[in-house]
């Protein structure tokens, strides 16, 4: 197998020493401030645990804790299994993969803003094409800048739009993976479409599922720029996620000590839902 | 095999409705977008697109997205074929907690990171230049090209080492003449995630720079501020991101599924 080689750390080097860079000096100043107090005029006072104590108490924090937590969920439960579904039912050879698969990565590779702004006038009640069809021809009151629950439809559906294609391709890279025997066996069976899906298909896809399922939870609960362009974290706070309300607090109202406490407490969870999952998903392989 | 095919179509239907409308709105005059609905342009113009490139503070934030995310690309990619090299043939103290570190950097929120980000980057002098937005990105980039690639060099046998060896061939040429041709998918896959998460972030790229390397996404928040609310302008601006991307999807078509199907997890 692997050889033991000490020497192979001269090949990371690099590597470490530029994430090293971004990661721990960015991540040495958050602590800092997290356990200071400062007035501005580079001023500093020890404040020990006290923001991260005000913080886990804030029902503020808690209420963009739990929207996080319902936003997560929602885009899981819908961009994993119709991600499988559109996987099962793509093309496996010909002219109309590369076509299929060109066309779906497509709106993973506009900038944040732009999915923001793009879905921003593509819903606006008078002039966007969606929100003109819900408003004037199906006669639906839509207005996302008034209602709350408009506003959440909104946002799970621009994260559908923007990175179902992300299971999908995924799931896709599995299936094309399983060699054509596997299907003629279960022919042979007479083994219906289902246990075909249960017992050939799905056990395939299961790496690249977990994989698209870590990174569609990081990516989801880490997400800012897309419903910060569209709805600003509005009407009211209904829509402001995790990051939204940590910038409000960093960059808007300049407090640095609450700011970076929060952040320590947001990463730790990210980081621990993650290992979570992982755990979870591959504990049949060691079995 | 007919009835099946309802599902892709209908869904790249949903996918291409907001970039038709986004498209679409990009060759109307303001006048005619806030005068009602119209479902095509009335009035064809290309009056946008000829703004923004003749107007440098517009073309030239498309330069400096294109500029930073090359140079993290190179970075990335370059820094990461010896370390997922070592990681897919050698055993070595703390390979594997490292592995898991680099990871972690994928998780971490960006917002965290802003306001550190733009004090480490003023205090070593960085601040504006396309190699802070280059560098920053690597936070994020460096592990995903590690486990992409270390997932493509898994598939290629030891066997190709030893015999390279035994034929004397020094490691370095052993390396570019053998090794880079066996994965170049691999190359190609990980090289294209790194364009596409350096090209699609906005709020480090946001946070690092003023003027001299404003990103073209920052250009538009602007404008969307500044100048009332042109959306003609915008869109087309918006139209103009999706190009690059939709170019660098065109040549990995074929690997793009395979990239994350092959790493470990």
């Amino acid at each position: 197998m692997k050889t033991e080689n000490q020497k192979a750390w001269f090949f990371v080097l690099p590597v470490l020493l530029l994430v090293a860079f971004n990661a721990l000096i960015p991540m040495m100043t958050v602590v800092n401030y997290s356990v200071q107090e400062t007035f501005g005029d580079n001023v500093f006072f020890w404040q020990g645990l006290d923001w991260f104590e005000q913080i886990l108490r804030s029902d503020r924090f808690h209420a963009a804790l739990g929207r996080q937590f319902l936003f997560t969920f929602l885009i899981l439960i819908i961009e994993v299994p119709l991600g499988i579904a559109i996987a099962l039912s793509m093309p496996r050879k010909g002219f109309w993969v590369p076509v299929c698969l060109v066309l779906m990565a497509l709106p993973m590779l506009i900038p944040w803003n732009v999915v923001g702004a793009m879905w921003n006038i593509f819903t606006l009640p008078d002039i966007g094409l969606l929100g003109y069809f819900l408003n004037h021809t199906l006669g639906i009151n839509y207005d996302m800048t008034q209602d709350p629950i408009a506003a959440w439809v909104t946002i799970i559906t621009m994260d559908v739009w923007h990175w179902t294609s992300l299971v999908v391709l995924l799931s896709y890279a599995g299936l094309v993976s399983i060699p054509d025997a596997y299907y003629q066996a279960a022919k042979i069976d007479g083994a219906s479409n289902w246990s075909v899906f249960r017992y050939i298909q799905l056990p395939k896809m299961k790496t690249v599922l977990t994989i698209a399922i870590l990174l569609r939870f990081m990516d989801s609960f880490n997400i800012y720029t897309e419903p910060f362009v569209l709805t600003g974290g509005g009407p009211g706070n209904s829509t402001t996620l995790l990051s939204i309300d940590l910038v409000k607090i960093a960059l808007g109202q300049f407090d640095l000590g609450p700011a970076a406490a929060m952040s320590l407490i947001y990463f730790a969870i990210t980081l621990l839902v993650s290992w979570l999952f992982y755990t979870l998903m591959t504990k049949d392989d060691q079995n | 095999m007919q009835k099946r095919s309802i599902v892709p179509i209908v869904y790249i239907l949903f996918l291409m409705l907001p970039i038709y409308w986004l498209v679409a709105m990009s060759f109307k005059t303001t006048n005619e977008i806030l005068s009602g609905f119209s479902l095509f342009p009335q009035t064809f113009t290309l009056e946008n697109y000829q703004v923004i490139f003749t107007d440098p503070t517009w073309y030239w934030g498309y330069i400096n997205s294109i500029l930073y995310v090359s140079v993290n690309t190179v970075i990335s990619v370059a820094v990461a074929l010896p370390a997922a090299y070592a990681f897919s043939r050698y055993r070595f103290l703390g390979d594997k907690q490292l592995f898991f570190w680099l990871l972690t950097n994928r998780m971490a929120p960006a917002a965290v990171f802003a306001l550190p980000f733009f004090q480490l980057y003023s205090a070593v002098g960085l601040f504006d230049t396309h190699l802070a937005v280059a560098l920053a990105h690597c936070l994020f980039n460096i592990p995903l090209a590690v486990w992409i690639l270390e997932g493509f060099m898994g598939g290629v046998p030891k066997e190709l080492d030893e015999t390279a060896y035994v034929d004397g061939y020094s490691f370095p040429r052993f390396f570019v003449s053998i090794f880079l041709p066996a994965i170049k998918a691999g190359v190609g896959v990980a090289a294209f995630f790194c364009f596409m998460f350096s090209w699609v972030e906005l709020l480090l790229a946001k946070t690092l720079t003023a003027v001299a390397a404003k990103p073209i996404a920052a250009t538009m928040t602007k404008t969307a501020s500044s100048a009332g609310y042109e959306l003609g302008l915008l869109a087309a601006a918006g139209t103009l991101t999706i190009i690059p991307g939709a170019i660098v999807i065109y040549f990995v078509r074929n690997y793009i599924a395979k990239g994350f199907a092959m790493g470990r997890v």
